[in-house]
């Protein structure tokens, strides 16, 4: 059997978790793409890619970021904020959903307005979303959340984390500070400038 | 609160708080001769436990009890006894909920009493830290040394390593929380001693300065926000959500469940680090090995020597954790084994289940010698095990 890598969906009725395949979180200044550790510099470069290719790029920021709890906090959701506004200047399709908690929601959530831990591939099908990326979420709850949207979804994951980093993703970041975020809106800034990846909606982009 | 800031500054009881790579591999160390039960003590002392919470049952009771004097003299911040062992984890659970380091010590048909807590405090990533002195569990009754719980809890979710003796003890319960407080692992940890063998022996054991202790619990890096009834689990388990019969609810339970043995997995990588890998080797190039866990590796050892002065030469692979269970490094150790011997003091063999599970060409594995009951497990009892498969006269010895 091949090394498992970990690859958009819709991959399993239930997929395994991407740590009991194998795959290892990566060590500080480190990221990792399909579950091959590379240098971070690398995954942003990879994640601003990512994120300018797709026609409905979306971010989620969780309630470690929505909710002004202490400075560090609010210094994130700004650095979250300016990285909606870069990915909706270049694709007006660009999404910013909240996942404002994580009780489970009945009989249903409004797939237009949140995310949702326990069925997050409710949100993903319903807006049509094919790359996102979890900020801001307790890692439990990210790699609920992850394992599921692989499992039902093609949607293609990053997640910037605050700790050790998310294997569940098909990209993570980790020791997520928000001059880290900061360091990714540049990224998504710079993969703009060099004019390789053309906007997919077809509408002209303005500079931000 | 980031743990860093706290390094260099001073507990309520004196204690310079020290960084935890210092404690346990370049702070200067001096010997005792101590129970297993004191070193418990000392270890705890050392530990900056918020709260502790203790019922009696032998042979932990004089480790809990123990701990209850560090209350008194103000290492530790909260001590109560439980009603029972049930009331004990689940209040050692409250406390952990609310952000505190907790410990715990349990013993055989306590053990058991409490077990429906064990899923449940994996499942709530609960990084509680429970001292295993393992003995009997069945009628008629019995208070002696057997490993059986030991085998029951292996999928309860909790890490599990297994000391052989009151110096791995020492190390496990400080390095055990480091391990499982750790943001991608956060799950319970019980470290498992062998009743009376471990805890009421004296050894030499090596222990740092009294005035050191390690870094505080910071629950702010928890992967899981602070549990109220508004929050999940405690929201799904009252909620009709996760009662109901649809896929969602299937998939949410099912991928939560996946998550705390992702969890485990996680943990190699730190543990490896702190206690030096999942396993221990000895002579694992030759063609007999055995293969154990706790005292039954000590008994092997001396039998090692004893077949050795026959001129018959064996190897030995000390299991140290059993969840995460070293499938790899034990298939790597026992690749060129022609035979495997796993001597237990349990009567149905777990231990050799787990390593045919994991190994291929499992009828290599000789399921034995098993004591139980307390019977101690000689090493001539080994040694005979041995020769008698080495001569064709194979007869399972069972306890």
């Amino acid at each position: 059997m091949g090394k498992y890598r970990v690859l958009p969906g819709p991959e399993a009725f239930l997929p395994p978790s991407a740590a009991c395949a194998g795959i290892v979180l990566p060590d500080p200044g480190q990221g990792h793409i399909n579950g091959e550790i590379v240098h971070e510099d690398v995954a942003m470069e990879e994640a601003a890619k990512q994120f300018l290719m797709a026609k409905v790029p979306t971010v989620f920021p969780g309630p470690l970021v929505l909710w002004n709890w202490n400075e560090k906090a609010a210094k994130k959701a700004t650095a979250i904020k300016a990285l909606y506004d870069e990915l909706k200047s270049h694709n007006p399709g660009a999404l910013l959903i909240p996942m404002p908690d994580y009780r489970p929601k009945y009989p249903k959530i409004n797939p237009e307005v949140e995310i949702n831990p326990n069925h997050p591939n409710l949100t993903i099908w319903h807006n049509k979303i094919d790359v996102c990326m979890f900020v801001g979420v307790h890692c439990h709850q990210a790699n609920l959340s992850l394992k599921i949207i692989r499992g039902g979804t093609n949607c293609y994951t990053i997640a910037m984390c605050a700790q050790a980093g998310h294997e569940d993703a098909m990209l993570s970041f980790r020791d997520a500070t928000p001059e880290k975020i900061w360091k990714f809106v540049e990224a998504v800034r710079k993969a703009k400038a060099s004019g390789v990846y053309a906007n997919p909606n077809g509408v002209t982009v303005s500079k931000a | 609160m980031e743990a860093n800031s706290v390094i260099g500054t001073v507990n309520k009881k004196g204690q310079k708080i020290v960084d935890p790579e210092y404690l346990f591999f370049e702070a200067p160390r001096q010997q005792y001769f101590m129970t297993g039960s004191e070193v418990v003590r000392e270890a705890i002392r050392r530990a900056s436990v918020d709260i502790s919470v203790a019922y009696p049952i032998t042979p932990q009771s004089e480790a809990a009890a123990m701990v209850g004097d560090l209350y008194v003299e103000g290492y530790v911040g909260d001590y109560f006894r439980g009603e029972s062992e049930f009331a004990v984890m689940s209040q050692c659970a409250g406390a952990s909920f609310g952000g505190a380091r907790v410990f715990t010590t349990t013993s055989g048909p306590g053990t058991l009493r409490a077990y429906e807590n064990f899923p449940m405090w994996a499942g709530s990533r609960l990084p509680i830290l429970i001292n295993v002195m393992v003995r009997g569990i069945n009628s008629p009754l019995n208070i002696q040394p057997d490993t059986l719980e030991l085998g029951m809890i292996l999928d309860t979710g909790m890490l599990i390593w297994h000391a052989e003796t009151a110096q791995e003890l020492f190390d496990y319960l400080l390095k055990g929380y480091i391990v499982a407080e750790e943001p991608d692992v956060h799950l319970p940890i019980a470290v498992v001693i062998d009743g009376f063998f471990v805890s009421h022996t004296k050894d030499m054991v090596m222990i740092p300065s009294a005035d050191l202790a390690l870094t505080p619990y910071n629950p702010y890096r928890s992967p899981v926000p602070c549990m109220d009834m508004e929050v999940p689990p405690v929201r799904m388990m009252r909620d009709p959500f996760v009662m109901k019969s649809n896929y969602i609810s299937y998939a949410t339970h099912a991928s939560w469940q996946q998550e705390i043995r992702a969890a485990i997995e996680r943990s190699r990588k730190h543990t490896i680090r702190l206690i030096g890998g999942l396993i221990e080797e000895e002579n694992s190039d030759a063609d007999i090995l055995i293969v154990s866990s706790g005292t039954a590796v000590a008994q092997g050892r001396e039998a090692i020597r004893l077949l050795a002065e026959e001129g018959i030469r064996v190897g030995i692979v000390k299991v140290k954790t059993l969840r995460p269970f070293p499938h790899e490094e034990i298939r790597q150790a026992t690749k060129n084994a022609k035979l495997i011997f796993v001597p237990e003091f349990n009567v149905v063999g777990w231990m050799a289940r787990e390593i045919k599970a994991v190994i291929p060409d499992n009828h290599r594995v000789i399921e034995g010698p098993h004591v139980a009951g307390g019977m101690t497990l000689p090493p001539e009892v080994i040694v005979e095990e041995i020769k008698k498969v080495l001569a064709g006269k194979k007869e399972v010895v069972h306890g």
